[in-house]
């Protein structure tokens, strides 16, 4: 029997008496003859760390997290907390998605691989593009990764990679670490009231860039207007026309096929995972042309012995453990669990929930700048267009002074300017929102 | 599928996955069980101009209950640690304790990245104290925690090298040694920093070369990215001098973390001359490894490199007193900037955190010592040839006259997962196989006995296999020649 030894990791089981059967076999009396390390390396000091039992530990982590205030938060910019339906946790925390590896071996891994070859058709349909990569890590570093294709597929000699001015810098500076190896350079065009500015990106764009980057909706939440006519700009000068956005911003605003993007990117984990500081899931998806060009991996329907249809890992000949420095990416471990996560909340919310929740996020973000601003000294939203989700504030006080009075009295969001807030509405409970209003007429005044 | 093929005899292991067949096919996709569209705009509810809206949504609309059984389904045609062993070379398929699960949904864990800094003091400190041990661990001083995975820890050490070089007025070393052996991603991330791949020999042994080393090294050797011990299991004894030929020629060392749970509190990279290592928290620390990721790849780096990391860390605030200290991010002063758009795999750093603090300095020690005895005894039980010792916690062994893949296809009818197969292909017809701590001897008994009825087998049955799995072989090839990469491709077959 499995019985269980008094010191050591809980999770090794085994008895003494097994562990003399086993050094036998082996030929050695102790386990640390099994060890071939120089004596000038060894290390024979301790670490510190002290062992827990499982409560203990568990009461730990909740006392360091317990100093986390609880706050409302009204926070977004590629970031959203919508609520996760408890079927997302209890079904993806079944432990056959939770603790597999890879789907190296597709015959015991179809119930993964049908889940991604699901979640990658989710993104087919919802940008109209052909292909989907079964998940970068996160909006950033999905951007670098376009633009690394970028310089793949391109036939021009050019260099530029285009941003709007307003780019987050996480997504700015990761960009540029991704082109640091290339012949890339970063280079960004101005906007106007928040969206591209048309005329100075016509300006901006020649034979020397390569690709050209928006977002829709933008890092302030507006809905960009003349995204076709970016596309005629980058595809008149042979440029890729990336686009980042989201599921959700998806599910209703214009089709990404339909305006001539070429590549898609953003953070699919605004469905799927609560707002995790950060951590996401880097959507992907591209023209059929860049197939062969993608990065990440794919998940494709083939057939079995029986002439069933089966799902696998496929082209990995352009991933790294076949191509090596000639592949697409240099990504192995992706964000296939979270991947899973997204595909069952889209599920759950059906195309009906799917379109509902990014309507309210339009109408709910209008009626609440609509009621800041008639709060005396503010000005809600400041740029002039349609929003989604969230929408900047201007304050006649300093934005510091008030978001830290907000805080104070329960609610985090965004400063984004000397006299700018920025306000999202994404997951946000209805009965917070006037507690939320009073607070900052409170302090606004 | 007769039951007295091998894998049925009733004194053998035998393994029967899940498998639904409906109108002669597996699981229906999703998008066959529904399709609804939702026309979008060209009413007067809408929120939006119809020309800033797409027009229509096609998407399955099923309910929460139809949604509970196919995933369920779909659960039951996976194989997870949790189904049985999973010995897969490199991968370190450890059990993954179910209270970090807890610990990670705490609704406290759940802020969001743009928050004040006081008001998530909580995750600050958390960051901090992993920064701690990891730097313990690693025998390293400064630690990042912003990479998501082994491969952009990789590229954070790659970038700092770039850094650290032209910081020193050395940007023109443009090349990065990585051993054949290597990770495919080590060749792969050297090439996305924009460096030319030296790739290095090993020796007779089955470890680096000296000669070759020596030959390799120049003055335009930006690093060497070296695993130990490496994809064989062998420790790399002459790593001091290693270290100091490379250091000779002013070029760094570079720590793959993917096998450091042979070493843990037995020897540390920090001690041994690297000067940049990444750790594979998802392998070492047993967070889950969710059916291809997300993990996390923390880098821990020495004194020198320290001002080149990502941004931002976290450390003690200055004005921190009291009985709880405060913590603040910061930029280090020659950041490379940023690989995330935030702070990583969160979450996974939460459960990371609570694996250490769980095991503390016996478990961690334990792990290494059981892991390495583990992958000896496994090695002792079966009947292929082990050509390269002496491996610790990991052992690459050759199906001879068989071809490994098929091994691995048959394997899976004895309800165990298999190797990594046919790599390093230093050993023919490789089995690269590491069954980690979490194994009893009886499971290594039973893992024993399916390596051995395989070895018995003929080709036939091999090429057979695998007969009772969710479905059968799968021809990957014919896949890969038409890709159909969503339902609707599959649609536009019909």
């Amino acid at each position: 029997m499995n019985g269980s030894h008094a010191t050591g990791s809980p999770y090794a089981p085994y008895t003494d008496d097994e562990r003399t059967a086993m050094l036998e076999s082996v030929g050695v009396d102790d386990v640390e003859e099994l060890f071939d390390i120089p004596d000038d390396v060894r290390f024979e000091d301790a670490f510190g760390i002290d062992a827990r039992s499982e409560r203990e530990t568990r009461r730990l982590v909740r006392s360091v997290l317990g100093r986390n205030d609880e706050l409302t938060e009204l926070l977004g910019r590629g970031h959203y907390g919508y609520y996760v339906p408890s079927l997302i946790d209890h079904l993806a925390d079944r432990s056959e998605f939770l603790t597999s590896y890879t789907q190296y071996q597709p015959e015991v891994s179809q119930g993964f691989l049908q889940a991604l070859f699901e979640y990658q058709s989710l993104l087919v349909e919802l940008t109209g593009l052909e292909v989907a990569n079964c998940s970068m890590y996160d909006a950033a570093t999905a951007l670098g990764e376009a633009a690394t294709l970028a310089e793949r597929v391109r036939s021009t000699s050019g260099h530029r990679v285009l941003v709007p001015d307003l780019l987050l810098e996480g997504r700015r500076s990761t960009l540029e670490n991704y082109v640091a190896g290339t012949d890339l350079e970063v280079a960004t065009y101005p906007t106007d009231d928040a969206n591209a500015d048309l005329d100075a990106l016509a300006d901006a764009v020649d034979e020397d860039v390569v690709m050209v980057y928006a977002e829709n909706p933008t890092v302030r939440g507006t809905i960009e207007e003349r995204l076709a006519e970016i596309g005629d700009l980058a595809g008149e000068a042979d440029a890729l026309f990336v686009l980042g956005s989201d599921p959700v911003a998806l599910s209703v605003l214009q089709r990404p096929a339909d305006v001539g993007v070429d590549v898609v990117v953003g953070d699919a984990s605004v469905l799927g995972l609560p707002t995790s500081y950060g951590m996401g899931l880097g959507l992907f998806a591209c023209r059929e042309d860049y197939l062969r060009q993608v990065p990440g991996r794919l998940v494709g329907a083939g057939e079995d012995a029986t002439d069933r249809r089966a799902y696998t890992l496929t082209l990995q000949t352009r991933e790294q453990h076949i191509r090596r420095e000639r592949a697409t990416s240099n990504i192995c471990t992706n964000q296939a669990w979270v991947a899973l996560r997204t595909a069952m909340h889209a599920a759950y919310l059906g195309p009906d929930g799917m379109v509902d929740l990014a309507k309210r996020g339009v109408t709910r973000a209008d009626d609440l700048a609509d009621r800041l601003d008639e709060i005396v000294g503010v000005t809600a939203p400041v740029h002039d267009r349609h929003h989604l989700r969230e929408f900047v504030a201007r304050v006649d006080q300093p934005a510091r002074a008030v978001a830290d009075d907000l805080e104070k009295r329960g609610f985090a969001v965004h400063v984004v300017g000397e006299h700018e807030i920025q306000v999202c509405v994404a997951g946000v409970p209805d009965e917070r929102i006037d507690p939320f209003v009073d607070a900052f007429t409170e302090v606004a005044r | 599928m007769s039951d007295d093929s091998g894998a049925g005899r009733d004194d053998r292991a035998r393994y029967d996955q899940a498998r639904y067949v409906e109108d002669g096919q597996y699981e229906p996709l999703l998008s066959e069980k529904d399709r609804t569209t939702v026309e979008i705009g060209g009413d007067d509810d809408s929120p939006l101009p119809d020309d800033l809206t797409r027009d229509s949504l096609e998407l399955p609309a099923l309910s929460e209950p139809e949604l509970a059984r196919h995933y369920t389904r779909l659960s039951q045609m996976i194989y997870g640690i949790d189904s049985g062993p999973y010995p897969l070379g490199s991968c370190t398929m450890k059990y993954n304790p179910k209270f970090t699960e807890d610990v990670a949904a705490l609704p406290k864990a759940a802020v969001h990245p743009d928050r004040s800094e006081t008001s998530v003091q909580g995750s600050l400190e958390l960051m901090y104290r992993l920064q701690d041990y990891l730097g313990r661990i690693g025998g390293m001083d400064a630690v990042t925690l912003q990479p998501p995975a082994g491969a952009a820890g990789e590229f954070v050490g790659i970038r700092v090298a770039t850094a650290y070089h032209e910081h020193n007025g050395e940007g023109h070393r443009d090349e990065v040694i990585v051993p054949e052996s290597a990770h495919g991603t080590n060749f792969a991330t050297a090439a996305l920093g924009g460096y030319d791949v030296v790739s290095l020999p090993s020796d007779d042994e089955g470890r680096v070369d000296l000669e070759a080393l020596e030959a390799a090294l120049s003055e335009n050797t930006a690093a060497l990215m070296l695993t130990n011990p490496n994809t064989l299991g062998l420790f790399e004894r002459d790593i001091t001098e290693i270290a100091e030929m490379v250091h000779d020629v002013g070029g760094l060392l570079y720590y793959d973390g993917a096998n450091l749970n042979a070493l843990l509190g037995r020897a540390r990279p920090g001690d041994m001359g690297f000067d940049v290592m990444h750790y594979n928290v998802h392998k070492t620390f047993a967070t889950p490894h969710g059916g291809g990721g997300p993990g996390a790849g923390p880098v821990g780096v020495v004194d020198e490199l320290a001002p080149f990391l990502p941004a931002p860390r976290v450390r003690e605030a200055d004005d921190s007193s009291g009985s709880e200290p405060t913590y603040e991010l910061f930029d280090p002063d020659h950041t490379i900037g940023k690989v995330h758009g935030y702070q990583g795999n969160w979450l996974v750093l939460v459960k990371t955190f609570a694996y250490i603090a769980r095991l503390g300095d016996e478990g961690l020690l334990d792990a290494s010592a059981t892991a390495v005895l583990n992958a000896n005894y496994l090695a002792s039980q079966i009947e292929y040839d082990v050509p390269y010792e002496p491996f610790h916690h990991e052992f690459v062994a050759s199906a001879g006259d068989q071809d490994a893949a098929d091994v691995a296809k048959r394997m899976l009818d004895y309800g165990v997962h298999p190797p990594t197969t046919k790599w390093p292909e230093i050993v023919p017809e490789a089995l690269m196989t590491e069954p980690t701590e979490v194994e009893s001897k009886d499971t290594l008994d039973r893992l024993a006995a399916a390596f051995n009825a395989v070895a018995a087998e003929d080709d036939e049955t091999l090429e057979a296999a695998p007969e009772r799995t969710a479905a059968r072989r799968i021809d990957q090839t014919d896949a890969a020649r038409s890709p159909r990469l969503s339902w609707h491709a599959l649609e536009n077959d019909e």
